[in-house]
């Protein structure tokens, strides 16, 4: 099943410049282990690999909540959703 | 009310019902007003733990000099108590916060370092980390203290169970400086967070983060990411990520439908009180204001049509 995923900057040089791409699976991880199939430059940075655990600096979002507090990469997904994907970076204060 | 001194305003801020913008009458949603505090942000409680606990532990003494990374509102309430004090500060700022914040931090006697905007807060925090070991400024640091999670376990924590022991949700952002935020110091969340589990586990924790969107384009990788040391994964219950658009608008409703003057992050917020609201059937949310509106007046939130503001709002940190 296809799903929307959206990329941060530093990862769009390794998709041709796109900031949305299209990736399957029936779960987060399945969707984000297509991505590092398709494109190797992103698998090397987000190294998913067959750990159930994302790096510490990687955000992921389905739709807008943080699939750390939803069942993190087994977290289910349906067509119309958005996957994005973003970069842990020291905020305001 | 008599204080003798400004410092002593600090904290003991409002909780006001806005149960008008919850979409679920079953659910009580009630804000704290942290815009009331002296320098008009929830930091000013961050700002007063960490100088008096460095004044505490000998770091601190008369005629230091400090320097601080900060988007604004924790240098205001510095640069505030320092100047009371006798310490000079230095604070460094990512050039794209907002026009007010910079007037208040030269108003309240802060020399201000800028560095890029395109390196968001990171930029800032390693400029400091540089020139602090240059010259050997004090470092008080807010991404790392605890004292920046003690101010909330010891101060707004404990209000918010004085004056709402019903409550069942606690929203709140995860930074309040830096469109680019993505964790903030998190010690609002941190803070608060612990003191009502503690004082009832079932309490919900929910996190209101702004995108790391394209304001941050100096990472060349996301191992160069950051998340403060105060951190803890565990203490939350959710996060959501909220964008400007939705942000500013939701800040609009507050305005009109409550009449109180919020900040823009407390736009996103109050959104994120307000889906929590629908997905409970009952209970009381506390959602934390942590400033007012003022400081953004010059980002058109209010007055400009949205895509004149969201095109602002690309340039400008609102959190």
């Amino acid at each position: 099943m296809p799903v929307e995923v959206r990329l941060p900057t530093v990862l769009r040089q390794f998709a041709g410049g796109e900031a949305a791409v299209e990736s399957e699976g029936a779960t987060v991880g399945q969707v984000l282990a297509d991505l590092s199939e398709r494109y190797p430059g992103i698998a090397e940075q987000l190294s998913v690999g067959n750990s159930n655990d994302l790096p510490r600096f990687v955000n992921v979002y389905l739709n807008d909540e943080d699939i750390r507090y939803l069942d993190q990469l087994e977290t289910q997904v349906a067509e119309s959703d958005v996957i994005s994907i973003m970069p842990a970076v020291s905020g305001g204060g | 009310m008599r204080a003798n001194s400004v410092l002593d305003l600090i904290g003991d801020t409002p909780l006001v019902d806005v149960s008008v913008l919850s979409p679920n009458p079953d659910v009580a949603i009630l804000a704290k007003l942290e815009g009331q505090n002296p320098t008009g942000s929830v930091k000013d409680r961050v700002a007063l733990f960490l100088v008096e606990d460095a004044e505490r532990r000998g770091i601190l003494r008369p005629g230091a000099v400090l320097m601080e990374p900060t988007s604004g509102n924790t240098g205001i309430g510095l640069a505030m108590i320092c100047g009371l004090r006798g310490y000079t500060l230095k604070a460094v700022v990512a050039d794209n916060v907002s026009e007010e914040r910079v007037a208040l931090l030269r108003m309240y006697g802060a020399e201000i370092v800028f560095s890029p905007g395109e390196e968001g807060s990171n930029g800032a925090v390693r400029l400091a980390q540089r020139l602090v070991a240059e010259n050997g400024y004090v470092f008080l640091n807010q991404y790392e203290n605890p004292a920046n999670v003690e101010a909330h376990y010891r101060g707004t924590g404990p209000e918010i169970w004085r004056d709402c022991p019903e409550i069942t949700a606690f929203v709140a952002g995860l930074g309040t400086g830096g469109a680019e935020a993505h964790v903030g110091t998190s010690g609002t969340l941190m803070g608060v967070g612990r003191y009502l589990k503690e004082r009832n586990p079932a309490v919900r924790i929910v996190a209101v983060e702004p995108p790391s969107g394209e304001l941050v384009q100096g990472l060349r990788s996301l191992d160069e990411g950051y998340t403060p040391p105060i951190f803890d994964q565990s203490v939350l219950d959710g996060k959501i990520v909220v964008r400007p658009g939705p942000s500013v608008e939701w800040a609009r409703r507050i305005l009109s439908e409550t009449g109180i003057f919020s900040g823009l992050s407390c736009g996103a917020a109050m959104l994120a009180a307000a889906r929590h609201a629908e997905c409970v059937d009952r209970g009381t949310i506390v959602v934390l204001f942590p400033d007012g509106g003022w400081k953004y007046l010059s980002t058109g939130a209010w007055l400009e049509d949205m895509e004149t503001v969201e095109a602002t709002l690309d340039r400008v940190s609102i959190w």
